[in-house]
């Protein structure tokens, strides 16, 4: 289960790198905010697999709230980017 | 004031008519079930000081804020339930395994395309569940709905020629009659049985369904 | 090959392709060319990455209060992703951020001038 966790550590770590230049690039505040999502998505299954990797829930409430949390941040940044564009 | 361009569909709002006693009743059946099942999930264990407590909750919940009506004329089917479902992780993993590989294949850039897909069934449940159901899919993304003729506006990624635009809108209409042969009443099910070949939505404009 | 050692390898499996799913939307959203495609390349680790994850997760934990609460997690991810996604797409489309010569077509274009000419219409009448 060791190496299983290494593997999905570095390929987790990789895309939310990638993830990363994508928001610091942008170029629109909506890239960013999609980017984000998919960051969050990242650290979501960061946290299961930890969960997974030491057989320890304690992490898993937080997802809960993760899952509900990123629907709220990215509707508002498009609420929010709506109407500075229809001005 | 300019017009706001969120919401092209608003004036257009067909007259939606008013619930029965029965239906209303049913729908906040299902809305206090949903929430207690929430509820009991949230908590992990199946007691009766769960129930209770859901129930208390589901209620305040619907009596603060009440859900928007929602016709529903249809009931479940189970066989057709399960096709759809089937079909929809079969649809899941095709797709996210071809964007995956769209994004690696080296010098590629995707190409995509807007498309107007009018569905036969012009229900606020069937638009939001095809709409649903198409967004998660990943490689098509609902971009606005039209309540008044039941237009939904998708993009798709990976389309290179009107071919495959027609291939997907039919596609999309094939999501739509499972969904229907799902949950639909026999008077939706016959509709979607006679308009085998539904007009381009060149003419969004339309008569009135 | 006791049923311990087959759940821990279906878990690490999932686990795995999980990952691979995000590396590859990471990747996608680097590479694809305007918003509305990265949003495609988005979907993916949040819904059917999220899913492989969480199953994988709940093979391993194997106990009936841990399972629903990623149940939890999976409904409410499903039932919120696809809306946030229609909140940006929308915010998107008319603007900027679109890269319209890599579009076949565009329906909602024409959709949308069309209502905006009926309104002028009545403004006029």
């Amino acid at each position: 289960m060791t190496a299983v966790a290494v593997t999905v550590t570095v390929l987790l770590a990789v895309a939310g790198g990638l993830t990363l230049m994508r928001i610091i690039r942008g170029p629109s505040i909506l890239d960013r905010a999609v980017a984000t999502d998919v960051l969050l998505a990242i650290i979501v299954a960061a946290i299961a697999t930890e969960a997974a990797y030491s057989r320890d829930a304690t992490a898993l409430p937080v997802l809960v709230v993760l899952a509900v949390l990123g629907f709220v941040g990215s509707v508002s940044v498009a609420r929010f980017a709506a109407r500075r564009n229809t001005k | 004031m300019k017009p706001d361009q969120m919401t092209p569909a608003e004036p257009t709002d067909p007259p939606r008519r008013p619930l029965s006693r029965a239906a209303l009743r049913r729908n906040r059946i299902i809305a206090v079930t949903g929430l207690v099942a929430v509820w009991i999930l949230l908590w992990g264990t199946f007691t009766w000081a769960n129930v209770i407590g859901g129930l208390v909750v589901a209620t305040v919940l619907l009596a603060v804020f009440p859900l928007p009506p929602v016709t529903f004329a249809g009931r479940i089917h189970p066989l057709p339930m399960l096709r759809f479902w089937l079909r929809f992780l079969r649809d899941l993993v095709v797709a996210s395994v071809q964007i995956a590989w769209m994004a690696l294949r080296p010098g590629h850039t995707p190409r995509s395309a807007i498309i107007a897909v009018r569905l036969r069934v012009n229900t606020d449940l069937n638009l939001t569940l095809t709409a649903e159901a198409l967004s998660l899919v990943p490689g098509s993304l609902i971009l606005e709905a039209d309540r008044s003729t039941g237009t939904l506006f998708v993009h798709v990624i990976g389309v290179n020629s009107r071919d495959e635009v027609e291939r997907f809108r039919r596609g999309v209409l094939e999501l739509e009659a499972r969904i229907i042969a799902a949950i639909g009443s026999s008077d939706e099910q016959r509709r979607v049985r006679e308009v085998a070949h539904p007009p381009p939505p060149a003419d969004l404009e339309g008569v009135p369904t | 090959m006791s049923l311990d050692a087959v759940l821990d390898i279906a878990a690490a499996v999932f686990l795995v392709a999980g990952a691979l799913l995000s590396l590859a939307a990471g990747v996608a959203l680097l590479r694809f060319p305007d918003l509305l495609t990265r949003m495609h390349a988005a979907a993916k680790p949040q819904v059917l990455g999220l899913l492989l994850v969480l199953i994988g997760c709940a093979l391993r934990l194997r106990t009936g209060v841990d399972i629903t609460t990623l149940v939890l997690v999976g409904i409410f991810q499903l039932a919120t992703a696809p809306v946030a996604a229609h909140m940006v797409g929308r915010a998107a489309y008319p603007h900027d951020d679109i890269r319209t010569d890599l579009l076949v077509t565009d329906e909602l274009a024409a959709h949308l001038d069309r209502i905006a000419g009926a309104r002028d219409d009545e403004v006029r009448a």
